[in-house]
């Protein structure tokens, strides 16, 4: 996905750049809100994250400035506010949603999908593996006739599988990638969600290889 | 808050007002009946001598021999005023001559031919008055002496009469006062009473400043109230800022921190190492979290002193808050159901009951176990609304009611990131409002419920 991340803080700027590019992202950086309406008028975005206090005006007049061109790229607000003091103004001026600093990534992640799938209907996002197909946004997996709602944790395993298919990937940093930081999670936990896709696979040409002692490989 | 009261102002004036005039009645009655026992005394006195005089007058000498002639008038004249008796005597010299020896006799010298005196006589108080002339008889210089004396019922009746005068002017005088004080202390305190009113009608939030005309004597009140007014106002919109200020300080440098931590726990390949940076990242979490509610507190204390509420659906309310934690709650696959009753109108602020919901639905989702069930249910009678928070977590345990005190944090706290506080905000939020928040265990099943009552 294409992001346009507004944020006049170099070293918050750079730290979610580099994030979000790990997970296959581009970030594109405008520091204020000028080079953020430069940027928005020639290159066409997934999604926006704008901060809401910037040096050049407020990030609200930057919303206003997107309604009035007609540019309807979602945008997820970022406050550092108290959330008691303005989440309604926000939400108001036509962002879609907002999250507050700091914020885990897979927060965002969550709230983008949830964005991404309320603007889209989650139509053409399907993704072809071997004899299975993956729609990601819509979190649903289908072989044959059969389509069926991965649930939460099931549809993240299943995005890290994929992105590395063929690769192992240990159960260390599956549980990193599948749990937020605030959840004491055993590694066995991974089992049960391994279990259930294999589930889902079952009769494909798809499936989960076990490493003993190592982690699991999606082969393909 | 209430200050000291010191007892009504208008009663204060009024009751000094009204001793007042009852001091100056009492002093007008006074000066009255002397002044007109006075006037009595002294027009007796002047009938007397002037009757006196008369039989003095008509006293005359024939052969050496003294003529007493009693004019009719001399008598008449003082019966004219009232029905008292009269007595009189004539002596030549030390001689009685007529009349009734046993009245007595004041000396009178020639320097001072005329002396009243009042005494007593055959059992009745007399006023009596002696005038003498010198008159030659045979040859001889002989003083006489006439003295005329009155009874005084009449004068003791005219007195009573003229004091009962006396006391009706007083009393006319004392309840015109009492009337005139009364109005005057209602209308010089009515702009005060005005001002008094209009400052307690006014809004907890309504800071302008007050710009009706008052008289002379309030400007000094009514300009300092309007300093304190600024002073309030500048105040409470400096800790606004100062929130506000504070939370971007404090979560810029902690949002950058922690994505640093997370890239770098994504370049790390050794396990103990990665370890070791989750254990940092979740620090910067609790910490970031912590000095959130405590901004978030300070913002919703200064909400709660300002009350601002407005009539609004609770369910719309509450469906925004859902809207926005469900990407929260499916990321541990936990299914965020609502069950909304009809007519859920209360009149609140919907931003701190946004706050308060999102704290307990958060604790709930970050509580009860992955792939459960968070309900959130409202209901409604004649008296409020209910709303009902219940999941499928451990529950709270009988000894978690302090709970919500401040940094407070149950057993099932431990291992999960939390700062103690938002069950304190919440309970805060519906105590503002004049609701109730309490906690207990689902009764069927594991979990634990949160109940709020919110009055309409």
């Amino acid at each position: 996905m294409r992001f346009l991340l507004v944020e006049d803080n170099l070293n918050l700027a750079s730290a979610t750049a580099d994030r979000l590019s790990l997970d296959g992202h581009v970030v594109d950086h405008a520091p204020d809100l000028e080079t953020a309406k430069d940027y928005v008028g020639t290159t066409s975005y997934d999604l926006v994250l704008l901060d809401i206090m910037l040096p050049d005006g407020d990030g609200r007049s930057f919303l206003n400035h997107l309604r009035t061109a007609r540019i309807d790229t979602p945008v997820i607000a970022v406050t550092a506010r108290s959330e008691v003091s303005d989440r309604v103004g926000i939400l108001d001026l036509g962002a879609d949603d907002y999250i507050t600093k700091p914020f885990d990534f897979s927060e965002l992640e969550a709230r983008c999908r949830a964005v991404l799938r309320r603007r889209a209907g989650a139509t053409s996002n399907a993704q072809r593996i071997g004899d299975i197909e993956f729609n990601r946004l819509a979190g649903t997996l289908s072989y044959g006739d059969e389509t069926v709602a991965l649930r939460t944790r099931e549809l993240r395993l299943l995005e890290l599988l994929v992105d590395n298919s063929n690769i192992i990937l240990s159960k260390t940093k599956l549980v990193d990638r599948m749990f937020s930081y605030d959840e004491d999670v055993s590694e066995n936990a991974i089992e049960v969600y391994i279990g259930r896709l294999r589930k889902h696979l079952a009769g494909s040409h798809v499936s989960i290889t076990t490493i003993r002692g190592i982690g699991y490989r999606l082969d393909v | 808050m209430k200050g000291r009261a010191l007892g009504s102002m208008r009663r204060q004036m009024i009751a000094q007002l009204v001793v007042g005039a009852a001091l100056l009645a009492a002093l007008l009655i006074f000066v009255f009946q002397d002044f007109a026992r006075r006037f009595a005394e002294e027009s007796q006195d002047n009938v007397l001598l002037a009757s006196a005089t008369s039989i003095l007058e008509n006293v005359s000498e024939d052969a050496g021999g003294l003529i007493v002639d009693i004019p009719y008038a001399a008598l008449a004249m003082l019966g004219s005023v009232s029905d008292d008796r009269v007595f009189y005597r004539v002596d030549q010299g030390p001689t009685f001559v007529t009349g009734y020896d046993d009245l007595s006799v004041a000396e009178t010298t020639t320097a001072n031919d005329t002396s009243f005196v009042s005494s007593g006589f055959r059992g009745d108080q007399i006023r009596a008055v002696t005038t003498s002339r010198l008159l030659s008889l045979g040859g001889q210089t002989q003083r006489i002496r006439v003295t005329v004396a009155q009874t005084q019922d009449g004068l003791g009746d005219r007195l009573d009469e003229l004091f009962r005068r006396a006391v009706l002017l007083g009393l006319g005088f004392f309840v015109l006062a009492t009337g005139l004080s009364v109005w005057t202390a209602t209308r010089v305190l009515r702009p005060m009473q005005e001002l008094a009113l209009s400052v307690s009608r006014r809004g907890p939030d309504e800071l302008r400043p007050f710009e009706r005309p008052v008289p002379t004597e309030m400007v000094p009140l009514i300009s300092s109230l309007n300093g304190f007014i600024a002073r309030l106002r500048r105040a409470l919109d400096r800790s606004e800022d100062f929130i506000t200020e504070a939370a971007h300080r404090v979560r810029t440098p902690l949002a950058t921190v922690r994505t640093q931590a997370e890239v770098l726990s994504r370049r790390i390949e050794r396990d103990e190492n990665r370890q070791t940076l989750r254990k940092m990242i979740r620090a910067i979490d609790e910490s970031s979290r912590a000095a959130g509610q405590l901004l978030d507190q300070a913002m919703v204390n200064l909400r709660t002193d300002a009350l601002q509420p407005t009539q609004i659906d609770l369910n719309d309310c509450l469906q925004d808050v859902v809207t926005r934690l469900t990407p929260v709650a499916e990321l541990r696959d936990i299914e965020l159901t609502t069950t909304f009753a009809d007519d859920c109108h209360v009149s609140v602020d919907p931003i701190l009951i946004q706050n308060a919901v999102s704290n307990l639905l958060d604790n709930a989702i970050k509580y009860t176990s992955a792939e459960s069930r968070v309900a959130l249910s409202t209901s409604s009678d004649g008296d409020g609304v209910y709303l009902k928070i219940s999941d499928e977590g451990p529950g709270f345990e009988a000894v978690d009611q302090p709970l919500t005190e401040r940094f407070v944090r149950g057993s099932a706290g431990e291992g999960t990131v939390g700062s103690g506080l938002g069950l304190t905000i919440a309970a805060e939020v519906f105590e503002a409002h004049g609701g109730k928040m309490t906690l207990s265990n689902n009764t069927e099943g594991k979990g634990g419920c949160v109940d709020v009552y919110l009055p309409r």
